[in-house]
């Protein structure tokens, strides 16, 4: 009888395990915390039930992201089996060995990077830039915009005001130009009793975020990282006089059109700027645009976005992250599983629904996206003009050395833009011929 | 007759054992006793010292196992020491060094001199100041952004209640002449109590006979401050200095928290600057370099120190 109900048991559980497929593993996804990591979690409950694994997630808040993902993959640390890396940490991923090469298994799984917006599979899952080798697939498109309070700039009174000020109507800033001369009108102002400012952009000095927010002008204005791409030849190109203009102008933005304090700035800071109303514009990620949208507060009819505006062309930064099967983790199998599954168009478009950025062109081709959101119209317009920061293996130090020379010269008033421009060459310089390109 | 602790060892020592030990000489002796200790000092200490030193000679980055490594001679020393950027580094450690111990120790012999007089509330009082000593650097470094802060910090409304100016006129750790005094002002705060209690145990150690002998001789409180206590006091408050000296040398936590090395590079010590280099850049070749000059130059200032303090001792 023992015996019976042991063979029973053993049958069921055989059984069970034939129903998912394979032994049901503990997958561990890292990603940066923030709102769409939240629908992330939301999402992966439909994978957990299909595969039988089970999803585990370690979120880094970002001023520590890189710091702290990096050294894990340097380590060869096995706490990630998959990851959502920064765009920029693709070289490093790829010639390092720290992810693994997708092609195969993207063949082998009828995977096509076609059926994903060109500048995201370009961006998030390339190298060498534009070869077809594949290190991630594209998860979560995602730029540097701008939001403000709708009902300020719709209140009568202030446009009124606007209007005597500047002999013109007051809306949202259709050149860089123009948003700085509308947060400079902002700034200092009175309204509803308390003290406004003009805006919240990026200044921050530890991690990447002066360097995100200065090349939303620096890109608008011209800025090229090369003469040629692939040529390290900078000269010229990144200290260009049109370089040089757009770096005093977010000097100027910076010492008159954003609230006192504002010294070491990213993106927490500034939607705490915006939510507690203390300003009128702010910059920041369109992840963060469903949550803003949603606050009681400041979203809903009170809140308007808009693409970062052109100047002397159209250009935003470009954001987000492909997700990539880290090459230590010991369940690669049960992490291609969560991307098969993750790459299927029922999946992206439930997961724009929940508040992720598709980068899947059957969710950016719908006719009914541009309406989906308030914002998706302005995501659409922002991935068509995107740049990147390098994406070198040495991106780190070259980010560093970035950080370093923007806010000596924008935070802290040291020296001239060009100055700051050209001894930025000379850092990447030294580091290129560190890595043996120059 | 009562036996010793070393009579009953020796008899529980089995009789092979004790003709072994017996066959080997004291220094065979000492050195079984400190031979772990040893093994362990090489093993944490000296050994990485040397691998850095090694280090510090190559192109070595830890983030590229695979990449080949090369012997650059002097090149990571030389680029170090004319890189004007590490000099402005220096010159801010050098600038927090100097002020914080100058402050620490004026202001903790101070308050050690006025809790060492007798009153009421005597023992609460050295408990309070003591306080922000016990807290971690980093909730210090945290906290004091919020006092800091020019809208709403504690720090600006009570500048401007005592100068009468604008809260939000002046930013402590945004401003390029403040932000180094910023530092300052916190890590005084915070570690003055540890030399007031250094220089409370000095205090405490004069044996009042001395004063005693001084008043019968008519010398004046003043004199015998300059003649008894700051002497008798001194070796103590250059341990002090000896102890906060190294310990901001190597500041990093508090100023990390509480500025980041900003604004631009105005605060970034050379320990902030040092981390940078090896763990956010991967440079672990030039890293070491650098970590090898700063390690001379705190050994070689200690050193000189500690005989000076011994010829302090000896007076």
């Amino acid at each position: 009888m023992k015996t019976a109900r042991y063979l029973a048991v053993t049958a069921l559980s055989v059984a069970g395990m034939g129903a998912n497929g394979a032994l049901a593993d503990d997958l561990t996804l890292c990603w940066a915390a923030w709102d769409p990591a939240n629908a992330l979690v939301e999402l992966s409950k439909e994978f957990e039930a299909e595969s039988g694994h089970t999803m585990n997630f370690e979120f880094v808040p970002w001023p520590n992201f890189a710091d702290r993902m990096l050294n894990e993959l340097n380590s060869g640390g096995q706490l990630c089996d998959l990851l959502i890396g920064d765009s920029q940490w693709i070289g490093g991923g790829a010639e390092n060995g720290h992810y693994v090469k997708l092609n195969d298994f993207f063949d082998a799984e009828g995977i096509s990077m076609d059926d994903f917006a060109p500048a995201t599979v370009y961006a998030y899952s390339t190298w060498p830039k534009g070869s077809p080798n594949y290190y991630a697939l594209p998860a979560m498109g995602d730029a540097n915009g701008w939001f403000y309070r709708r009902d300020w700039f719709e209140n009568a009174d202030i446009q009124a005001a606007y209007k005597a000020e500047t002999g013109q109507d007051l809306r949202e800033p259709q050149s860089q130009q123009e948003m700085l001369q509308i947060a400079q009108f902002f700034q200092g102002r009175e309204i509803d009793g308390q003290t406004r400012y003009g805006a919240a952009i990026f200044t921050e000095r530890g991690s990447e975020g002066i360097t995100m927010g200065a090349t939303g002008a620096l890109y608008a204005w011209g800025f090229k990282y090369e003469n040629e791409p692939g040529s390290y030849d900078m000269e010229g190109a990144v200290n260009s006089p049109e370089a040089a203009e757009a770096l005093e102008f977010y000097k100027t933005f910076y010492e008159t059109a954003t609230p006192p304090g504002y010294t070491d700035s990213y993106m927490e800071q500034g939607l705490d700027a915006f939510k507690s109303g203390q300003v009128a514009m702010a910059m920041n990620w369109f992840a963060f645009f469903p949550g803003l949208y949603a606050d009681p507060d400041v979203g809903g009819d009170k809140i308007g976005f808009f693409v970062n505006p052109p100047q002397n062309q159209a250009a935003s930064t470009l954001g987000g992250q492909g997700i990539s099967v880290v090459a230590y983790s010991d369940k690669q199998d049960a992490a291609l599983e969560y991307i098969k599954w993750f790459a299927q168009p029922s999946v992206q478009a439930k997961w724009w629904d929940l508040g992720g950025y598709s980068a899947h062109n059957s969710v950016l081709n719908d006719p009914g996206f541009k309406d989906s959101a308030p914002f998706a119209a302005d995501f659409l317009e922002a991935m068509d003009a995107v740049q990147d920061f390098w994406q070198e293996p040495a991106y780190a130090e070259l980010l560093l050395a970035m950080q370093k020379r923007l806010h000596d010269y924008i935070v802290a008033d040291q020296g001239t833009a060009q100055e700051a421009l050209d001894k930025l060459i000379e850092d990447w310089t030294e580091t290129f011929e560190d890595e043996g390109k120059l | 007759m009562s036996q010793t602790p070393i009579d009953r060892a020796a008899q529980a020592t089995p009789t092979r054992v004790a003709r072994r030990i017996r066959g080997l000489s004291d220094r065979a002796i000492a050195w079984i006793f400190v031979a772990p200790t040893i093994f362990l000092l090489l093993a944490v200490n000296i050994f990485p010292l040397i691998w850095t030193i090694n280090l510090s000679f190559t192109n070595f980055r830890a983030n590229r196992p695979n990449r080949e490594v090369e012997y650059v001679g002097l090149r990571n020393y030389e680029r170090i020491l004319t890189d004007s950027d590490i000099w402005l580094t220096m010159q801010a450690t050098a600038h927090f060094l100097i002020w914080t111990i100058v402050l620490q120790v004026l202001i903790g012999f101070t308050l050690a001199w006025l809790i060492n007089r007798k009153f009421r509330g005597n023992d609460l009082w050295t408990t309070i100041i003591v306080l922000p000593m016990m807290l971690s650097p980093a909730v210090v470094g945290n906290f004091w952004t919020f006092l800091y802060q020019p809208q709403i910090g504690l720090f600006n409304y009570v500048v401007a209640f005592f100068t009468g100016a604008d809260p939000s006129s002046f930013e402590m750790i945004g401003s390029v002449t403040l932000a180094p005094w910023a530092i300052v002002i916190v890590d005084t705060w915070m570690w003055t109590p540890f030399v007031m209690l250094i220089c409370l145990a000095g205090l405490r150690s004069i044996p009042d006979y001395i004063y005693e002998a001084a008043a019968i001789d008519r010398a004046s409180k003043w004199r015998q401050f300059w003649t008894i206590t700051v002497p008798m006091v001194l070796p103590f408050l250059m341990l002090a200095v000896l102890f906060r000296g190294i310990e901001n040398f190597k500041m990093f936590d508090l100023v990390v928290q509480l500025t980041g090395g900003g604004p631009g590079s105005v605060t970034e010590l050379t320990s902030i600057n040092l981390k940078r280099e090896a763990f956010e850049k991967w440079r672990t070749g030039y890293a070491s370099a650098y970590a090898i000059i700063l390690f001379v130059t705190v050994f070689g200032l200690a050193s000189i120190y500690v005989k000076a303090l011994n010829k302090v001792k000896e007076r």
